[in-house]
Order: C-alpha cells, then sequence, then structure tokens
C-alpha cells in the first residue's frame, strides 16, 4: 500500500517533468544516433606519396588497395607535403628498396598504412589465400557492433544513476524526506517503493534503447531481445541503488555530477570498451567490482555470439547481488535521518 | 543541543514552546516524534516509549519548511500522504475536503503547488498534518507566513481541535502568539528556563508581558 503510493507518486512527478523524461528517453537515443555514425563512417583513404617509382605498377596496386596515390619527382616536396598534412606517408625507392616514411601522429592512420602496404606488397606474390570463416559475427560486422552492446548497457546505467541519484538527493534538500519520515512508513518501503517508481521507467527505457538500437540502427543481434532487456533492466536497477544510495552522501545537485567521474567513468574503462587483456593484470581484477562490466560482457555475449542462459547466468546473479546489497546499505543509511 | 530537559504535556492541551531560532525548539520536537534519538534520557508519548514506529500513525505533523511535491496537485499531494497513513475510499474524500475546509484552501485542490503562494503552502503542509485526525498535532512554526486574518481562523480551528480532545504541541517565535497556548515552555540555548500558563510565566518573571518574561527568564543579557 506505502510501497505503491510511493511508486505513484514518483511515476506522477516524472510526467509532469517533461524535460526529464526527454533526458531518460531520448538523450540515449540521440547518442546511440552519434555513436552509430561515428563508428560507421566510411574506411580511411590514406594519401600516400610515391617518389620515382620504378614501375607505375605500385601506383596501380596502392590505388587498387584504397590509397589515394600522388606522384613526386623530389624527396623534399613530399617531405613538405607530409609537414602540411597533405600526405599521411611518402614512399621513396633508394636503390630499389622501399621507404617509407610517416606523417605518424595517428596511430591508427599509421596502421591503416602500414596494412595497406604489406597487401599491396603481398598481392604481387601469389600467397595462397586462406579461406575465411566466422564463428561468430560476419565479415561486414563494424566497430558499432561490437561497442554497441556495452553502450547499450552504459547508457542504461548512466542516465538511471543520474536521474535516481538526483530525485533522491531532492526528497532529502526539499525537506520531503523529513516528513515523509514522520509518517508511519518503513524505511525498507521507501526503498522499495523508489524501486518500483522508478523501475517502470527504467523498463521503459531499456526497452526503448533495445528496440531503437536493433531495429533502427540495425545493430548485430545475434541473440534473444528477452535476455537484451533483462541485463539492461537488471544494469537500470544497479544504478538506480547505486544512485540513490550515494545521494545520501551528497548534498546537492553538484555533488551528484562530482560521482561521474569517480563512479561512472572508471566503470567505462573496465566495461569491454577498451580491451581489458591489454591492462596491467591487478588492474584487470578492477572489473570485478564494477557492476557495468557484467552487464556488458553478458550483452556481448547476447547480441554478438547469441548465447543464452548458460552465458549469462553469472551476469545475472551478480547484479541482482550489486542491487540487492546497494538496496540494503541504502535502508540502513536511511538510519541517518530517522533512528528508526 | 538540548540539556536537562524535562517536561509533561498533558492529554488535550494546547502547549507552545517558545524561543528564538536556534534555541533547541525543531530538535526537542524532532525527538517528541521519534524522528530523532537522544543521545541520553527517555521520551514518552501517549504513554509509549519513542522512538517508536506505530506512534507516528497517531501523530499528526507539520515541519518547518513546507514538505510539498511543487509538481503535483494539492489533491496528489494529500492523496500520496493519506495513503501512507492508510486512508482510503470514503473517508479519505471526507477527511481530504474536511481538512482543506480548516485552512480555506477547498478551491484550489486542483492546482499544482507550484502555483501556490507561501502562504498556501504553509495552509497546505497543515491540512496534511490534520488529514488522519491525528491523536496529537506536532507543529513547527505553524503560522509563518500566513496573513493575519487566516492566522486567527488556524488559531481558531486548533482550539476546536484541542476542545475534541486532541492534544497540540507547537512551535512559534511569535509572542502574542504564545500569549493564546494553554502552557508554554521557554526555550533558550537548548534550556527550558520555564514552564507554566502565561499568566504563571508572567507572575513568576514579575512581568507584564511574555516577551519581557522571556528577557527575564532568560537570564537577561545573551552570554
Amino acid at each position: 500500500m506505502r510501497i505503491r503510493a510511493l511508486a505513484i507518486r514518483i511515476i506522477r512527478q516524472f510526467v509532469r517533468d517533461k524535460r526529464t523524461l526527454a533526458l531518460l528517453f531520448l538523450a540515449p537515443l540521440l547518442i546511440l544516433g552519434l555513436m552509430k555514425l561515428v563508428f560507421n563512417g566510411n574506411a580511411v583513404e590514406p594519401d600516400i606519396g610515391l617518389i620515382q617509382a620504378p614501375s607505375a605498377a605500385i601506383a596501380e596496386q596502392l590505388d587498387k588497395a584504397g590509397a589515394t596515390v600522388k606522384a613526386y619527382e623530389q624527396a623534399q616536396d613530399a617531405e613538405q607535403a607530409l609537414r602540411e598534412r597533405k600526405l599521411d606517408a611518402y614512399l621513396t625507392f633508394a636503390d630499389g628498396k622501399p621507404a617509407l616514411r610517416l606523417e605518424g601522429s595517428d596511430p591508427s592512420m599509421n596502421q591503416s598504412v602500414l596494412l595497406l602496404l604489406q597487401r599491396t606488397m603481398n598481392a604481387g606474390a601469389q600467397a595462397v589465400q586462406p579461406e575465411v570463416t566466422y564463428l561468430h559475427g560476419t565479415d561486414d560486422m563494424a566497430s558499432f557492433d561490437f561497442y554497441g552492446p556495452v553502450l547499450i548497457g552504459f547508457f542504461s546505467f548512466f542516465f538511471v544513476f543520474m536521474l535516481a541519484g538526483v530525485s533522491f538527493l531532492r526528497e532529502r534538500t526539499s525537506g520531503t524526506l523529513e516528513r515523509l519520515l514522520a509518517t508511519p512508513i518503513r524505511r525498507t518501503e521507501i526503498v522499495f517503493g523508489y524501486l518500483s517508481g522508478f523501475g517502470l521507467f527504467t523498463l521503459l527505457q531499456a526497452a526503448l534503447i533495445a528496440w531503437f538500437s536493433i531495429d533502427v540502427l540495425g545493430l548485430y543481434m545475434d541473440g534473444t531481445i528477452w535476455y537484451v532487456l533483462l541485463m539492461n533492466l537488471l544494469l537500470s536497477l544497479t544504478a538506480l541503488t547505486l544512485g540513490t544510495l550515494l545521494s545520501s552522501f551528497a548534498s546537492n545537485e553538484f555533488q551528484i555530477i562530482q560521482f561521474i567521474p569517480i563512479v561512472i567513468v572508471p566503470q567505462v574503462f573496465f566495461s569491454g570498451l577498451f580491451n581489458l587483456n591489454a591492462m596491467t593484470p591487478w588492474l584487470q581484477h578492477l572489473s570485478r567490482v564494477m557492476p557495468l562490466y557484467y552487464g556488458a560482457d553478458a550483452m556481448r555475449s547476447i547480441m554478438i555470439r547469441g548465447e543464452g542462459w548458460s552465458a549469462i547466468d553469472t551476469d545475472v546473479y551478480v547484479l541482482i547481488g550489486f542491487s540487492a546489497v546497494f538496496a540494503l546499505l541504502n535502508v540502513i543509511a536511511l538510519k541517518k535521518h530517522r533512528a528508526i | 543541543m538540548l540539556d536537562d530537559i524535562s517536561l509533561q504535556v498533558e492529554r488535550g492541551e494546547l502547549f507552545g514552546l517558545l524561543g528564538p531560532s536556534g534555541s533547541g525548539k525543531t530538535t526537542l520536537i524532532k525527538l517528541m516524534t521519534g524522528i530523532d534519538k537522544a543521545d541520553g534520557g527517555t521520551v514518552r508519548m501517549l504513554g509509549e516509549r519513542m522512538p517508536k514506529l506505530a506512534m507516528l500513525q497517531r501523530f499528526g505533523y507539520m515541519a518547518q519548511s513546507d514538505a510539498l511535491y511543487y509538481e503535483l496537485t494539492a489533491k496528489e499531494n494529500l492523496s500520496f500522504f493519506a495513503a501512507l497513513y492508510g486512508l482510503k475510499g470514503e473517508r479519505l474524500h471526507k477527511r481530504m475536503q474536511a481538512a482543506m475546509a480548516v485552512v480555506d484552501l477547498e478551491d484550489h485542490l486542483n492546482k499544482t503547488v507550484s502555483a501556490y503562494s507561501g502562504g498556501m503552502k504553509r495552509r497546505l503542509s497543515l491540512a496534511i498534518a490534520l488529514l488522519h485526525e491525528p491523536e496529537l498535532l506536532v507543529l513547527d512554526e505553524p503560522t509563518v507566513g500566513i496573513d493575519p486574518v487566516l492566522r486567527q481562523s488556524i488559531w481558531q480551528e486548533l482550539e476546536a481541535l484541542r476542545e475534541r480532545g486532541t492534544t497540540i504541541i507547537l512551535t512559534t517565535h511569535v509572542m502574542d502568539e504564545a500569549e493564546k497556548c494553554g502552557r508554554l515552555g521557554l526555550i533558550r540555548d537548548g534550556k527550558l528556563t520555564a514552564t507554566g500558563s502565561p499568566e504563571e510565566i508572567k507572575r513568576q518573571s514579575h512581568t507584564q508581558t511574555i516577551e519581557e518574561a522571556f528577557i527575564a527568564l532568560g537570564g537577561g543579557v545573551r552570554s
């Protein structure tokens, strides 16, 4: 009864607050849409200069491999172009031996030039091309398909964390929490009331984000949508309980913002957006305490690898555990405001 | 904050706590309602030792700040708090009308609180405190920002509630309001300097007004 009253009140407040609704529902779509555009841009075409190439075939092959080739007579002209960033690299042939000079400031550009060059050099060797097959994914899978599942989880987490934190804080600063605690409501009822009121919106948000990324943005999806929704909901639940818990330690909205670099950003590093194996081993263990790590791991298993319950059950239990612990701590933290 | 306070309020009394801001009125009230717990000493309300959750059902509380949800209408605010006290159906409807009539806000039931003036918010807070017909009303500065005419009608209503058997404890720093209380407790720097009816206090301190009595009993010059 009291839980329901609290949930209804939160829902009513939300519906009146159009701007916050927009933040919850439209902002993730906007950002995911932008991400799609950024990660799915056209392939890079390096500009490569050629200085006195021994044969015209080289220029042709480079061009076929996707480079924009410019011929130069003098090495210093090419060097000048490199400085002015008109070229990404140039190739010289001193005594018939090729030498490459790279602009060098962008590692990803360096790699694509090197890769392209390797392909051109090998093309002449008539090497046996292996037949390529994929266990998961396809050959036209883009970076966005790989990062997408993590991003979906991240946005569910981030926006709900902020909203829950600020809402609960407002309850405190406006004096309504004190008033609430002067009624016979139990501390657990407050926490569960918040969970169910916000839960509804997080469920809607999770469904909207999943639908938008899969059906509109065409994110690679090999698994069951229900598992995606479940993981999203669990992530939001963790964010909700964590947000309300941490708001007890903030005295204004700005201090909630201060939790972003401390609580949110580190989770991004450990969520799988960056390769965890490349990290120092002891640092890798840090990911074990980050809710987003489990969420992102499960989302990838479901969406890219099409795996089922057996692959995500641990993640599910861990996230439920996180939520339960945060909720319990929240009930205890409320003791600060009322002795019983 | 509070130091060696011993205070007994009888059932059916209208008891006023008078003191300047920062004197400890609100702290004392929070101890009474069981929101705070004293480091030492005991609080008994309606015969029960505080803090006790079930007792909050029998109290009506009005905080110093208007604890209202501004995005919601007055009606939604009322029905939210009513639900917390377990009011529903016909009784809810009746009580909502009655409580809003006391504070003269019946015509503004469907307005959002953000459109309310300061005084209206204060009155709505009072209506919420009256909603579940509590045995004990605890009001922290109930008439701040309310105009004199309405203030008088609220005092009349408080008096009527008291006659019907409701115990009322309120805080104030307005001296002429203090005169209307059945009994008074004077608080200063966390100490209870005097208790008694307004007349008793004036007689005790050989002064003509509560204000003078307050200064005389508080030790004259502030330390």
